[in-house]
């Protein structure tokens, strides 16, 4: 007997409400190594498959957001080992997309986990350091509070398949909103991966979607999608970027655009996507 | 062999295959000249009317309906599908926790479904309790928009004829254009087709000049064959409408026994030369639900029923839907599911 097997080949699919669907479309693309080797086929993603993402991110968003912030951290906490778990699965699919040698991608991946552990710890501590008590003059208590925007697009980050994406999707997770996201073009294969790990780290279906796909196809349909609140443009040129920012606007979203230089412990992420509420309370009888 | 039973024969040459193809001619149903049915005149005439019925080919029904509900329907015709939905909707509440305040907005909104856009369509009707009727009607006033109520001790139907009848009164006092009554399924299910056929009959009485529309509960009716069967009974009892659920069991209106529904009321047609219409209603939530009806009702009856005076959707979130459709071929972006009222 030789030990000849079939090759077992993974397609990689959209992740939507829990579900890892095929793209509607039917379509699918291919997705090379740095040098141009064949790496994976993964689904190209469509304008129906982002809409039912968006009915999916909306339907999950309330409940999410209902959850305690110690028990959203919970979960973020369990992705982080359910990646520590895959880790060099997770480093040779860096390696591959991003053209690193082994020791860099594990150094990459290291560094993504505990950026998930820190978006975990940032979930009960948001509203401490984002809200307040106010002064006001009466005999009130005026609090500020923040809360989530609701659904938010994501478009990550082109070149950091990995620590970009989780960097883009966890900071609005972490403040309670809920995501669609369309995955580095060139290389989605880490975010599909990620994607796959939330299915077994209790994150209720519908808080992150991920869509892979062509960029250029998808991302206008997200920003111009109404029922969407909020559009992280990290994955698109400046240019790109204000035709994006103009059709966000139609429907008055929140746009967040990344600084030429942002430092990893940067608080913008986590209040791109919030919104402050402020409530009175009389004070005494 | 007697002149009745002659007749009853006629129904036998009933074409019933469920797989037949709609032809051009098929289009506009021919209604008969002569009337092949005869008036019902005891409980053993109607069953043997009734058993000579030929069964549903239930793999053949259910086929079709999901051939046809792949069907693509795009850009303007899309448009006017929506738009022809909307003007077939019976908006309906039926809940305990019903308000006169509730049943107002839900005048006001099946009046103008979109009150940015007034070349929206009112639906056809609303449908609510019968206590609910006068203040319905009041809230109407002269707009085109009719008053449906469900009576006969509706959902269930388990009460007395005269109780049943009194509902029904009361309903039609109040001011309703529409009568939605339940048939008896327990008589149904045990075999008493002449209880359920006089109740259908004493219903209609007490309409006056009230429509009529006979629910026969799909969903608790088991088989396409009873679901036929029952289709029948109401229709010669005199229903202007046969209609497939409350909304209130687990199966709701389902494809399938539509398009069942509407193979009998296209036999109906060409043997007793009466045109009866259909109601869907129960879980119809989205406007792909409802089109894939519309293009069943065209392909079964014709277009001849795409009307709201022979076809209608029973609904309550499906309008939104509807609408958010309608603005999304509008304006060519994904619009918020808040855009609209709720109901």
């Amino acid at each position: 007997m030789s030990d000849a097997r079939l090759d077992v080949r993974k397609t990689y699919k959209l992740l939507i409400d829990g579900a890892f669907p095929r793209s509607e479309s039917g379509r699918s693309y291919k997705v090379a190594s740095t040098k141009g080797a064949f790496l994976a086929n993964a689904a190209q993603g469509s304008r129906k498959d982002l809409r039912d993402a968006v009915t999916a991110a909306r339907g999950a968003q309330a409940k999410w957001w209902n959850a305690t912030a110690y028990n959203r951290g919970q979960v973020i906490y369990r992705l982080a080992e359910m990646a520590e778990s895959r880790r060099d699965e997770l480093a040779e699919h860096v390696a591959l997309a991003e053209g690193m040698n082994s020791r860099t991608s594990q150094k990459t991946v290291s560094a993504s986990i505990d950026r998930m552990v820190w978006y975990a710890g940032w979930t009960d501590k948001i509203a401490q350091v984002l809200g307040g008590t106010n002064p006001v003059a009466g005999p009130f208590f005026n609090f500020s509070i923040p809360v989530p925007s609701g659904v938010v697009g994501v478009i990550s980050v082109q070149e950091s398949s990995l620590l970009g994406f989780v960097d883009a999707v966890l900071a609005p997770i972490c403040a309670g909103n809920t995501v669609v996201a369309i995955a580095s073009e060139a290389r989605p294969t880490p975010a599909a991966l990620l994607g796959e790990m939330t299915s077994s780290s209790d994150f209720p279906g519908g808080v992150l979607n991920v869509v892979t796909g062509l960029t250029s196809e998808l991302a206008p349909v997200l920003a111009a999608h109404e029922d969407v609140d909020g559009l992280d443009l990290s994955g698109v040129t400046t240019e790109v970027g204000d035709e994006l920012a103009a059709l966000a606007a139609g429907s008055i979203k929140r746009v967040y655009r990344p600084h030429e230089k942002e430092s990893d412990s940067s608080l913008r992420r986590l209040r791109a996507f919030v919104e402050t509420s402020t409530v009175w309370h009389t004070i005494g009888q | 062999m007697g002149l009745a039973a002659r007749r009853v024969a006629s129904v036998d040459h009933v074409s019933t295959t469920p797989l037949r193809l709609v032809t051009a001619e098929d289009r506009h149903v021919q209604i008969a000249s002569t009337i092949a049915v005869p008036t019902i005149e005891n409980e053993a005439q109607l069953k043997a009317l009734i058993a000579s019925l030929s069964g549903v080919d239930a793999v053949g029904a259910e086929a079709r309906a999901a051939k046809l509900s792949t069907r693509s329907i795009k850009k303007s015709t899309k448009l006017a599908a929506i738009e022809m939905a909307i003007s077939m909707i019976d908006l309906t509440t039926l809940e305990g926790a019903d308000t006169p305040g509730r049943v107002a907005s839900l005048c006001t909104k099946a009046m103008r479904p979109d009150p940015r856009d007034l070349t929206v369509p009112s639906v056809a009707a609303v449908c609510v309790y019968p206590d609910l009727v006068a203040h319905a009607r009041s809230v109407l006033g002269s707009s085109p928009v009719a008053v449906a109520s469900v009576a006969t001790a509706f959902p269930s139907g388990r009460a007395s004829l005269q109780v049943k009848l009194m509902d029904v009164r009361d309903a039609v006092v109040g001011g309703a254009d529409e009568i939605d009554m339940v048939i008896d399924r327990g008589a149904f299910l045990s075999g008493r087709l002449g209880q359920v056929f006089d109740e259908v009959v004493a219903v209609k009485e007490a309409c006056g000049d009230a429509h009529l529309k006979v629910i026969l509960e799909t969903g608790e009716l088991v088989t396409y064959d009873n679901v036929r069967r029952a289709s029948w009974v109401a229709m010669l009892g005199g229903a202007d409408f046969i209609k497939t659920s409350t909304g209130k069991v687990t199966v709701n209106a389902t494809l399938p026994n539509a398009l069942v529904m509407l193979e009998a009321v296209r036999d109906f047609a060409e043997t007793a030369g009466r045109t009866v219409g259909v109601k869907v209603a129960g879980g119809i939530r989205t406007s792909k639900d409802a089109i894939r009806y519309l293009v069943l009702v065209n392909e079964t009856v014709g277009s001849t029923w795409l009307t709201p005076h022979l076809f209608r959707l029973g609904a309550s979130s499906l309008l939104n839907d509807l609408l958010m459709q309608r603005l999304k071929q509008q304006r060519g972006v994904y619009v918020r599911a808040d855009e609209f009222s709720g109901d």
